[in-house]
């Protein structure tokens, strides 16, 4: 049983690393990242469950609070790069290279 | 024994005072509007009249205590505290520093009042006041320190500004030279200097280092250390004190402003090295051997810069290198372990030096800044003030009898006969002689005869009352301040080598008769020789000669300075510019950049993985995540 929810925790996590690396658009790739937060939030309370503790279930609130905080933040960030650029494709915000 | 006197402290801290709230105020103003030079003029000398109050006030408590106990001491904080070294910022009055003290406040406070006049409408007034108050606040350190190390704080000071002054109208590239030159001579005697008190401390530095506790333990140091401490000590005062080899600075710092030609190169700064060494009398006269090098040094100085002396054109130049032979004498004297002699030279040369040099400036001054004697003459009638002082002045320098020159020079040579050194009395006999005639030279030169430029002649003013009232002072100061020192033959008491005598190890020789009579008859015969010379070529005709041979090679000054520069400062050049060409290229820069070169290379190497796409970057991050995870997993064998 457990181990069901765990292989979907880890699906859900894959998926959001392909979609940060195959995507182009930045909602999408922010999207994906919050997929994979909620990836780990999935495996915190299945561990917890597991080990009948109240830890993974603190930590996975915790990681909501982040996630909602870094939410904010990145929709921001998004809104300046469409004001600088007029495009969201992160394949033109290439400045930070050797 | 030893008393605390609140207010020794203050005798530096006020000219350094002044020196800030005047430097201050020149930075703040100098690019807008001017503050009145009189402002500046009254805050300069407001620290130097307060430090001579107090100088004055010093010396009547000194003299009120009993003769053995004439000790005023002052420990303002520790200072430095390193293992055995405990050095404390303190300051001690005793009859030698109290006597250096009168004589420095004194004249470094006419020459401020003099200055006023002098420097009238430079637009670096206030620049030049903050400068001559931090030099008296140094001389003042130098003086009044209770150690080696508070004087050698006073002694790196005042060569700073003498320094700043040589070279104060800068914008002639020749004054900077000659700052530098100055600068650069002292370095290498300070060296000297630092050395002779690490060694004196190496030997007896810990039982306390300062003037008292050094006395006390003076009988321990080894001979040979001795030797060494006093002959660098000697290093240190040849720099200071312009004798052979590290005179050449004297003459060239005549570039300086004549004001401070008088206070720094006349009356102060250079006797620093004759104090120096009377101060540390304790040690000289353990070591006979040194005391004797440096009075034969002083003496062939005293010779050397005579010499010069005759055939300089310019006469603050011609000053200067009465100075050098002058300072010449006092060595005579301190290396003779006759330091009361040498001393009381110190002090009345200080007010006829400065006042020669004051009435030189007054002269320049009324000439518009022409220093050629062969353009002056006839000088007597236009400038009758600066005349009269400075016939004092002469016949102090050339010591005529009953003037204070002849009083302390005659002290100095008898005191040469008195030990057994008719050698060194009878060279001091011709320099006393030269002296005579080259002072006579430029006095008839400059004041007698035609006028050899018309119109300079006819522009020619007296100077304001501000220069002239120091002139008239220091005029009286130059006449009677040999007085203070009679000697028994003239039914004086030797005022002021009774008084030194606490702080001086010196033994006074019985006097004879023969001896003095035959010392002072002596001098008298050469000043009528020097002087009737110099009256037969120069009294009524003045004509400027032509130098051929030996003269010429005199004039040239010997060509010491060629000298040295092909000596020393050519070589040390190539030396300099070869390390700059293939040292530093080779062995000091190449490995480092070298290194460098490699972090630029691997640089270059790495940079093709930053791309700059954001995916690619979390590519790298997930395959370091997952080669991190995967080490996890194999370390921890799951």
């Amino acid at each position: 049983m457990i181990h069901n929810y765990l292989t979907l925790s880890v699906i859900l996590f894959c998926l959001g690393i392909l979609g940060v690396i195959s995507r182009r658009n930045v909602f999408i790739v922010f999207m994906a990242i919050e997929l994979m937060l909620n990836a780990a939030n999935l495996g915190f309370v299945t561990l917890s469950r597991l080990h009948l503790s109240m830890d993974g279930h603190v930590l996975a609130l915790m990681v909501m609070a982040v996630a909602a905080a870094e939410a904010a933040l990145a929709l921001a960030v998004v809104i300046l790069l469409h004001k600088h650029k007029g495009k969201l494709d992160t394949d033109v915000f290439n400045l930070l290279k050797g | 024994m030893e008393q605390s006197t609140p207010y020794l402290g203050f005798i530096p801290l006020l000219p350094l005072a002044g020196a800030l709230v005047l430097g201050l105020m020149h930075i703040a103003t100098c690019q807008g509007k001017r503050i009145p030079d009189k402002l500046y003029g009254i805050l300069g000398c407001i620290g130097p009249f307060i430090a001579l109050i107090l100088a004055v006030k010093v010396f009547f408590e000194l003299k009120a205590l009993d003769e053995g106990k004439r000790v005023l001491l002052q420990r303002v904080y520790n200072w430095i505290e390193v293992g055995d070294l405990k050095i404390s910022m303190g300051f001690l009055a005793d009859p030698l520093s109290s006597l250096m003290l009168l004589f420095v406040t004194f004249v470094g406070f006419l020459i401020h009042l003099y200055s006023i006049g002098y420097m009238a409408g430079d637009k670096n007034f206030g620049k030049f006041f903050a400068y001559l108050n931090l030099f008296l606040a140094s001389m003042l350190l130098l003086v009044l320190g209770d150690g080696p190390v508070v004087m050698f704080v006073g002694w790196e000071g005042v060569g700073l500004c003498s320094y700043l002054l040589i070279s104060f109208y800068s914008e002639d590239p020749a004054n900077v030279v000659a700052g530098n030159k100055a600068f650069i001579v002292n370095r290498i005697g300070d060296l000297g200097f630092v050395l002779g008190i690490s060694f004196l401390f190496w030997g007896i530095g810990a039982d306390g280092f300062d003037y008292i506790s050094l006395e006390a333990s003076a009988t321990n140091l080894n001979p040979t250390l001795g030797l060494t401490v006093c002959l660098l000590l000697f290093v240190g005062a040849t720099g200071k004190s312009a004798q052979i080899p590290l005179y050449v600075w004297l003459p060239d710092a005549m570039a300086g402003p004549t004001p401070v030609s008088a206070l720094i190169h006349a009356a102060t700064m250079v006797t620093a090295g004759v104090y120096m060494i009377a101060r540390f009398s304790f040690l000289y006269v353990q070591v006979p051997l040194a005391g004797e090098i440096i009075a034969w040094v002083g003496i062939l100085t005293a010779l050397l810069a005579a010499i010069f002396g005759m055939y300089q054109r310019d006469i603050k130049k011609i000053l200067a290198y009465s100075t050098v032979s002058q300072l010449g004498y006092m060595f005579a004297a301190v290396g003779l372990t006759a330091y009361s002699a040498g001393i009381f030279h110190v002090f009345t040369h200080a007010f006829f030096k400065a006042l020669l040099f004051l009435g030189a400036g007054s002269v320049i001054h009324a000439l518009h800044h022409e220093q050629d004697i062969w353009k002056m003459g006839g000088l007597k009638k236009k400038l009758p003030v600066t005349y009269w002082t400075m016939l004092f002045g002469a016949l102090a320098l050339a010591g005529c009898p009953l003037f204070s020159g002849f009083f302390s020079k005659d002290e100095i040579l008898y005191s040469a006969l008195a030990h057994g050194h008719g050698a060194i009395w009878f060279i001091g006999l011709i320099v006393a002689g030269i002296t005579a005639y080259y002072t006579f030279r430029m006095f008839f030169v400059v004041f007698h005869g035609k006028p050899a430029d018309q119109s300079l002649y006819d522009k020619a003013h007296e100077s304001p009352p501000v220069m002239t009232v120091p002139l008239v002072i220091l005029a009286v100061g130059a006449v009677f301040a040999g007085f203070l020192n009679l000697p028994h033959l003239f039914g004086g008491h030797l005022m002021v080598s009774h008084w030194l005598s606490p702080s001086l190890v010196e033994h006074h020789p019985d006097p004879t008769l023969a001896l003095e009579l035959l010392a002072v008859g002596g001098s008298i015969v050469a000043f009528v020789i020097g002087v009737s010379i110099a009256y037969r070529k120069f009294g009524t005709k003045a004509q400027e000669p032509v130098y051929r041979g030996f003269h010429k090679f005199a004039e040239n000054k010997f060509m010491v300075d060629e000298l040295f520069g092909a000596l020393i400062v050519t070589p040390y050049r190539y030396l300099s510019q070869g390390i700059s060409r293939i040292i530093e290229p080779w062995v000091t820069d190449g490995p480092l950049k070298s290194m460098a070169l490699l972090y630029r290379l691997s640089g270059l190497a790495f940079k093709v993985f930053q791309v700059g796409l954001v995916r690619v970057y979390a590519i790298y991050m997930v395959l370091g995540l997952s080669i991190m995870s995967f080490l996890l997993i194999k370390t921890l064998n799951l």
